[in-house]
């Protein structure tokens, strides 16, 4: 499917907050043979069992109205991936796998049947990951789609939400083959970078994902873990977070406290959504990455 | 030329004892370690402001009261595991006064994001 710009309008419906990556990132990274132009649909930080009204009293809806929102794009993505944190945290065992549970039914209500899960350290902290694995698969994973190379990072499993050496080995296994200008998505939890260490906004070894991916000239890491957008770039790689779907947190370092922000009456669902990434051709032939960003909600004017 | 008489120098080279013997003891005493315990639980550490002086060498030693914690502090590059029934201990010597913020790296709990604190370093 090959889609010009104004079909890229035409697939996000009502379109806000669109970024375009430019083919500077991608310089040397044309099109090749068995690439495509497809489109899928980024969802975060859901923290399904989460419960505090002053926060999100919609806190049972939210999640449900965004997959309506999913769900009624006119054009439907080939796949949705949830980076991660999709069930609040836990001690108990039960309890856990009973929200996991929840959530798995939930997001069946999804008509794309093509989902990706990714744990957040709410969901595999407290268990290195074994309730997320009995319910969605493993923590970390790749595949193809159309082309493009997609790497799941599990940077939350580990107790201190690291990647870990075995799995900074198994990266480089992955890549070893791949050729320097193979389009890559990486997609992730936590910052692979350190955006905010005192905040723990980083994954302490995250630099060294970066090393790896480096070398490659086309990669585009996507990930969550901060409740909101932000767009930075290490070295040619650009690196940008999702919002997510129960609580906005406020932007780094803005206030002296990480806190939960509180529900604006006036504006509901501020702060939430999710996005779709529009992957299409530029105008050398070079991908190109579109990202838009909506709302929990139709609003008819995006959520900004 | 002119000579001391011994009675002077008697006298001077008692006051430059004294001197030297009361910055030795300044100095000693700035380079004893200053231990500092801290506890950890759910979700906060107590004290979570804690104040030192730039140069003078401290100990943090830390207990936990329920489970395994975290504390990094990165503007200053220390972090240790908080173990239950273990105690855990950093050495530190600050080198630039400043306001540094701490935080347990091990996810505990919902509350997790909120169990921080600062180290302050003065002059």
């Amino acid at each position: 499917m090959n889609l010009d710009r104004r079909d890229f309008f035409k697939l996000v419906g009502i379109s806000s907050a669109v970024f375009v990556l430019s083919p500077d990132h991608f310089a040397g990274a044309m099109d090749k043979p068995g690439q495509e132009d497809f489109s899928f649909v980024q969802m975060s930080d859901s923290h399904w069992g989460f419960n505090d009204p002053k926060i999100n009293p919609d806190s049972q809806g939210t999640l449900k109205k965004a997959i309506e929102y999913v769900n009624s794009l006119e054009t439907q993505p080939d796949f949705i991936v949830f980076t991660g944190d999709l069930t609040h945290s836990t001690e108990d065992p039960k309890e856990r796998r009973k929200r996991m549970a929840e959530f798995r039914d939930i997001v069946s209500e999804l008509k794309v049947k093509n989902i990706k899960f990714l744990p957040g350290e709410h969901d595999a902290s407290f268990d290195n990951g074994q309730a997320f694995q009995e319910f969605f698969g493993k923590t970390h994973y790749v595949f193809d789609h159309k082309g493009v190379h997609f790497i799941a990072i599990d940077n939350v499993s580990e107790k201190t939400s690291t990647i870990g050496d075995a799995q900074l080995q198994w990266l480089s296994e992955i890549l070893k083959p791949l050729d320097k200008e193979s389009p890559i998505v990486v997609l992730t939890h936590r910052p692979l970078f350190d955006l905010l260490p005192k905040w723990d906004w980083w994954t302490q070894d995250g630099a060294k994902a970066i090393e790896l991916l480096m070398p490659f000239k086309n990669v585009v890491v996507l990930y969550g873990h901060i409740h909101q957008e932000n767009q930075h770039v290490a070295g040619h790689i650009p690196l940008y977070s999702a919002k997510g779907l129960m609580y906005p947190l406020p932007a780094p370092g803005s206030l002296p406290k990480r806190i939960q922000l509180p529900w604006d009456a006036a504006d509901p669902y501020k702060g939430l959504g999710f996005r779709s990434v529009a992957k299409g051709t530029g105008k050398a032939g070079y991908p190109e990455y579109q990202l838009t960003g909506f709302s929990v909600v139709n609003k008819g004017g995006g959520y900004r | 030329m002119r000579y001391v008489s011994g009675e002077r120098l008697t006298c001077g080279l008692l006051i430059l004892l004294f001197l030297t013997f009361f910055a030795v003891n300044v100095w000693a005493e700035d380079q004893t370690e200053k231990v500092i315990k801290i506890t950890a639980k759910k979700f906060e550490y107590s004290p979570n402001e804690i104040r030192l002086k730039k140069g003078a060498p401290a100990i943090l030693e830390f207990t936990s009261l329920d489970r395994l914690h975290g504390f990094n502090c990165p503007d200053l590059n220390i972090r240790t595991d908080i173990n239950p029934g273990q105690v855990s201990t950093v050495r530190i010597v600050p080198q630039k006064a400043g306001s540094y913020d701490f935080h347990c790296d091990i996810f505990c709990g919902e509350g997790h994001e909120d169990m921080t604190g600062t180290i302050i370093v003065e002059e």
